[in-house]
């Protein structure tokens, strides 16, 4: 394999990681403050289709990526009503936002466009293009950075460098905030976050509402960068690859990157398998590409490589007093 | 002590979040411009209308069945089994295993060869996720959400390669052998003049869900592992102190529910399609989700919920075939039915368990207190 392909390789892992990313960070807000969330599939979904409609409608891709967020948000207040206000069971509760997401979707879908559960081809000023960033052009023929820079560095859609700011930003939230500590806190012992007098249902609202946010940009960044509109079923179980990605980084940020980095360079060979031909030599069948995500979690979580302890009061709802 | 009457918890509270869930349906009818009475109007006459149409709902049924009983006996463990829709996959593969390469004298036999097979994959595929839950402690919510994954990759896998006949483009099984096939309801019910449930795909499995569910009650009611199991959900730390083995629970509770998960593979592989497809369980894993919340994870009340959803399923193909309405409104009707039965069940028992406490003070009377006091 020489560099050239190499880096293309790369830059489509890049790509396709990046949904992944945005996705698993959103878990881990929610799951830090003790909010299982197997939904982001749901909300990833619902703002795939709402930022692409609303950006077909309004030819502009930033006002469909508001209306995303505003979609995956309306999910995430389901959720957090069902799982912190009632105190229901949050898993059942994501399954039901999964299935809201995906019928709901089609139905508006062809409602609203009759293209039989899609929205038009979108162009122009309604997709995040790629953005060449400075010198790409004039240091491509330096050799080896040049094609780095140009290839694998360059030339991707602003929420791709969105969700590589990200990564960095939730470290410093997390680990050296207040509202981090605090929301590591109700994660692990919300009992004594509510005897400091800070609220555990404030808390649990703001990450979930965190996690809204950030599976919004997933979804539109699913319709209108990766793909150029909406399509049944696109999230195409992104969520719950993120869920997994989310458990093999142990619930901390950088490891999320390395972990969804991973899964997309998984997805990446999958689409190439004429690559692993050539280097290895003989052929992997691509189903075993697609499962080596949910196989490599399920070794993960069994503790077989290194163990994976989720945030102890995940899962549970909060009762304030006996 | 309860504070609501019993029957206000088992049918009340189901009914309360079903209307809701269909009055925001029908909202939903109405946003996108049709009119939601004219819609459960075709959905009837569609699927309860005719013998055809009963022949689909109850094909349908068969199906929810199998898999509502499935995260029934788990939630009756406390375990959440989200794993059906893989375990069903495997079972179909247990069962086109059987009828592709035995050749049976009857149908009964095959049936019951395809269910043993059905019943084994199915579990085999659930015990796995048990084990690593009852041992290693990774959650089985998780756990089984990832076997669903690796199943359909497994079984892509295996129909476009080693179970595909020569020849073939397609990515399915060939045909199974003809001793294999199972009698449908209109070869059982209709007469010389009276053609009944026409080319509907509902068949003698039908009779072997509830079979199971009767099969499933006792189980649960009237054994010493329906006990265990039982006890076991209820609180882990006083089954322990009764000397009931946690991992055993864990596992034998999964292996049923994968075993009756894959059993619907009976219905929908050796029924209908006669051959194993890709897609083939359609969803139906997780609608014993919602069926077995609504059912309230009781055989008698998963049995209902099943003839319901089959209804909605069969009502839903219908008014996609007469209105512009698309089939995915079924799928909004199932996430409202798990999210009210299932997720926002207090929002639904709080109010009601406030009005029946207030009736019960209204009824008896304060004692009234004495000087002492």
């Amino acid at each position: 394999m020489d560099l050239l392909t190499l880096l293309q390789l790369l830059d489509s892992a890049v790509r396709l990681a990046t949904p992944l990313l945005l996705a698993c960070i959103a878990g881990l807000y929610s799951e830090r403050a003790g909010i299982f969330d197997i939904g982001l599939e749901g909300k990833m979904l619902a703002a795939a289709f709402l930022s692409a409609a609303v950006a077909y409608t309004t030819g502009n891709v930033w006002i469909g990526l508001l209306a995303g967020i505003g979609a995956s948000l309306l999910l995430s207040a389901i959720h957090g009503i069902a799982s912190i206000t009632f105190r229901g069971n949050q898993l059942i509760s994501g399954v039901a936002i999964n299935f809201l997401a995906a019928g709901l979707t089609v139905v508006i879908a062809q409602s609203w466009f009759a293209q039989g559960g899609r929205t038009p081809q979108l162009a122009g000023a309604a997709r995040f293009n790629p953005i060449t960033l400075p010198f790409a052009d004039a240091l491509r023929d330096v050799p080896v950075i040049g094609p780095i820079y140009y290839e694998l560095i360059s030339g991707h859609t602003a929420l791709v460098y969105v969700a590589l700011v990200i990564v960095p930003l939730t470290w410093w939230i997390l680990y050296a905030t207040r509202f981090g500590l605090r929301l590591r806190a109700v994660g692990e012992n919300p009992a004594a976050v509510d005897t400091a007098g800070v609220s555990v249902v404030g808390l649990r609202f703001a990450a979930v509402g965190i996690c809204g946010v950030l599976c919004g940009i997933a979804g539109a960044y699913l319709a209108t960068a990766l793909q150029a509109g909406f399509t049944k079923d696109m999230s195409a179980g992104r969520g719950y690859i993120a869920l997994a990605a989310l458990i093999f980084a142990k619930w901390k940020p950088w490891p999320c990157l390395w972990a969804t980095l991973l899964f997309g360079l998984l997805q990446a060979l999958a689409l190439r398998p004429d690559l692993i031909q050539r280097t290895l030599g003989f052929s992997v069948q691509t189903q075993l590409l697609d499962a080596l995500p949910y196989i490599l979690t399920v070794v993960i979580l069994a503790g077989f490589v290194g163990k994976a302890i989720p945030p102890r009061a995940g899962g549970e709802p909060y009762v304030k007093e006996r | 002590m309860d504070v609501m009457p019993k029957w206000a918890d088992v049918v009340l509270i189901p009914l309360i979040s079903l209307l809701l869930a269909a009055a925001l349906s029908a909202v939903v009818i109405l946003a996108i411009g049709e009119n939601p009475w004219n819609a459960l109007k075709i959905m009837v006459e569609g699927s309860l209308g005719s013998t055809y149409g009963w022949g689909y709902t109850l094909y349908y049924a068969t199906n929810f069945i199998f898999t509502g009983l499935a995260v029934a006996i788990a939630f009756h463990a406390r375990m959440f089994n989200i794993g059906g829709e893989g375990q069903a996959v495997l079972g179909g593969l247990g069962v086109a295993l059987v009828c592709l390469y035995i050749p049976f004298p009857h149908w009964s036999l095959a049936l019951v060869a395809a269910s043993v097979g059905a019943a084994i994959f199915g579990a085999g595929w659930a015990i796995i996720p048990a084990y690593l839950q009852a041992k290693r402690g990774s959650h089985i919510v998780i756990t089984t959400i990832m076997f669903n994954f690796i199943a359909a990759a497994l079984l892509n896998y295996l129909l476009v390669g080693a179970l595909k006949p020569a020849g073939s483009m397609e990515p399915a099984t060939g045909k199974f052998l003809p001793g294999t096939h199972l009698p449908s309801f209109q070869e059982m019910f209709s007469t010389a003049d009276t053609v009944l449930f026409r080319g509907a795909p509902a068949n003698v499995s039908f009779f072997v869900a509830i079979a199971a569910c009767v099969v499933i009650w006792a189980l649960i009611w009237r054994t010493r592992l329906g006990y265990e199991i039982r006890a076991f959900g209820h609180s882990e730390s006083a089954a322990k102190y009764a000397g009931i083995s946690p991992t055993k629970i864990i596992v034998i509770s999964m292996s049923i529910s994968g075993a009756l998960a894959g059993m619907m593979a009976i219905n929908n592989v050796m029924g209908e399609a006669e051959r194993l497809v890709l897609n083939a369980v359609e969803g139906a894993g997780f609608i014993g989700i919602a069926v077995a919340l609504m059912g309230r994870s009781h055989p008698f009340g998963v049995f209902l919920a099943a003839i319901l959803f089959g209804f909605l399923y069969q009502g839903g193909a219908e008014l996609a075939l007469w209105t512009s309405i698309p089939r995915e409104l079924i799928v909004v009707i199932q996430a409202l039915v798990i999210l009210f039965t299932g997720a926002l069940d207090n929002m639904v028992r709080m109010p009601l368990e406030r009005f029946f406490l207030a009736r019960r003070r209204a009824a008896k009377p304060k004692p009234k207190l004495t000087p002492a006091e």
